[in-house]
């Protein structure tokens, strides 16, 4: 579908699903590896990919027929690895302001909560809202959280919350209403990183609960440039 | 060498042609909001990479040179004066060390363009030198720019090599038409609904910046809500929230949202729109992306 006259909109379906995101990466890759000529910039999200294309080196007919080619063939892409990024979050302590109120409203403790939140391989369905802002899949439905009636003037980046179904981390300062439990001392964006940005969409993040000392040491590793995010590559196998 | 910003005026900032390949890491483009007369005033320093330039707002900045350059003006007519004499725009202007050009209120349009032989040279964020100031990257210290700021130039141009350079001067009217390929989420609105948007006037509502310009008017009438499962926006993109009042996104615009699209201003008319000032009137006409698709082949032709 046209999305104006420099980009195009490939839908997938109008919901949110492991299967239909999984469609929208798989044709991205595709796309990726194949250069078509004429693509500027790809930006996957739940449902769709959008294309943005130069119209002097292509037209929105050829790409078209260049999609659907592809399309046919994408049920029999299956990518076997996925990609795990485990990131330490120090839950509790002081990044976790809303706890207490977890506590209450799920009626699980808070070592539940923690170990449910962190026992989930979570999907980066796409990336949006702010720089290196993750919208994650899979939270258990026994953690979710209305958000903040009234949102939080300042959360600092790195904090750990849950916004109804989603759970995510805040790459920057920014005003929010999510529910926060927790902190990591890893920086989502860092625009000096040579790769500013730490992760991409259909990659999985495991959040590994870590001790506030670990937090301090890993972040003075982090400034010192001597600490790498550990990543596992494991088979589909569904371990959901 | 470099500029001193002497009074910054309303908003002024670094732009060049934008942040390309980040949007699926959430990293907004940001540049300059009117793209042909960013090209013009790099054409008329003899710059040919799109060097980053000085975007003013309504209201123009001040600024004092400690080195001679050549500059020029384009967009907007903010009545520039170099050491307080008036100067045109549209063509090289030769500064000497020690002049100083100030900038009044936009007669007509709405920002200006501020070309320097040889660019501004600030730090490339991610491949561009946009300022993005919800993000806080790029341009002069991610911000915009403030009295006392000194801005640091590239070597370029000498005036003797491009002084015969003109470019063709636009005026900017206070009703202006915009061609609009419909989509992608034009089955969200009622036949009502896209009457309504492409029969009525709407007025550019004084909450418009460089992230979209809010229209009032006419509620536009959706079928069932307009939310949609979060997707792209393309620049131009209109969307259309629960209120039914069209936001056209631009430049600064968020790189995915969750409000249906009844279409994208055609990318021609968008220089048009962006120098349109709050208060002023936009009516919207549909065409279809193979119409737009062949402009861009006969203008490739010519």
């Amino acid at each position: 579908m046209p999305a104006g006259d420099r980009a195009m909109v490939v839908e997938f379906g109008n919901e949110i699903s492991e299967a239909i995101n999984n469609q929208v990466h798989a044709l991205e890759a595709r796309l990726t590896e194949s250069r078509t000529m004429g693509i500027v910039e790809l930006v996957p999200t739940f449902r769709s990919l959008m294309v943005y294309y130069d119209p002097y080196k292509t037209s929105f007919h050829e790409l078209e027929k260049t999609i659907q080619a592809f399309g046919n063939i994408l049920g029999n892409s299956k990518d076997a690895k996925k990609r795990i990024l485990k990131i330490p979050c120090c839950y509790g302590a002081r990044f976790g302001l809303d706890l207490k109120d977890m506590e209450e409203h799920t009626g699980l403790s808070r070592d539940e909560i923690i170990q449910i939140h962190s026992s989930v391989d979570y999907k980066i369905y796409m990336m949006g809202f702010l720089p290196g802002f993750v919208y994650l899949g899979g939270l258990d439905k026994r953690i979710e959280m209305p958000r903040l009636k009234t949102p939080r003037v300042k959360i600092l980046p790195g904090a750990v919350g849950i916004g109804g179904s989603q759970t995510g981390v805040y790459p920057v300062a920014s005003p929010g209403g999510w529910r926060l439990m927790g902190g990591t001392p890893v920086d989502f964006y860092d625009p000096d990183r040579e790769e500013p940005i730490l992760c991409k969409a259909g990659e999985y993040i495991r959040f590994v609960p870590i001790t506030i000392d670990d937090y301090y040491d890993i972040r003075h590793m982090i400034v010192k440039g001597t600490y790498q995010v550990e990543t596992v590559e494991e088979g589909d196998e569904g371990c959901q | 060498m470099s500029v001193k910003v002497i009074m910054p005026g309303v908003l002024t900032t670094v732009q060049d042609a934008g942040r390309f390949g980040y949007q699926k890491s959430g990293i907004r483009t940001a540049g300059v909001m009117d793209m042909e007369s960013f090209e013009k005033a790099n054409y008329l320093v003899g710059n040919e990479h799109g060097e980053a330039v000085l975007e003013a707002t309504l209201y123009g900045c001040t600024m004092e040179f400690t080195e001679d350059t050549v500059i020029a003006l384009t967009g907007a007519d903010m009545e520039p004066k170099v050491n307080q004499m008036p100067v045109s725009m549209n063509r090289p202007i030769a500064i000497k060390t020690g002049d100083s050009l100030s900038l009044g209120m936009a007669k007509e349009g709405c920002r200006t363009y501020i070309a320097f032989a040889g660019g501004i040279d600030v730090p490339t964020v991610m491949g561009s030198r946009s300022t993005d100031i919800k993000c806080r990257i790029g341009g002069y210290q991610g911000r915009a720019l403030s009295a006392g700021d000194e801005i640091k130039l590239g070597a370029g141009k000498s005036y003797e090599e491009v002084k015969d350079r003109r470019a063709q001067a636009v005026s900017y009217p206070a009703l202006i038409s915009l061609r609009v390929i419909p989509g992608p989420q034009e089955e969200y609105f009622t036949e009502q609904g896209k009457k309504t948007f492409y029969c009525e006037t709407y007025t550019i509502s004084d909450q418009s910046d460089r992230m979209g310009y809010r229209l009032e008017g006419a509620a536009v009438e959706s079928i069932n809500g307009t939310d949609i499962v979060s997707d792209g926006i393309p620049l131009g993109a209109i969307q259309v929230p629960a209120s039914g009042k069209p936001i056209i996104l631009l430049a600064d615009r968020q790189t995915t949202g969750g409000y249906a699209k009844i279409g994208t201003v055609c990318s021609f008319d968008i220089p048009k729109l962006v120098q349109a000032k709050p208060g002023d009137q936009v009516r919207f006409t549909p065409i279809s992306a193979e119409e737009v698709q062949k402009m861009y082949e006969y203008q490739q032709k010519t």
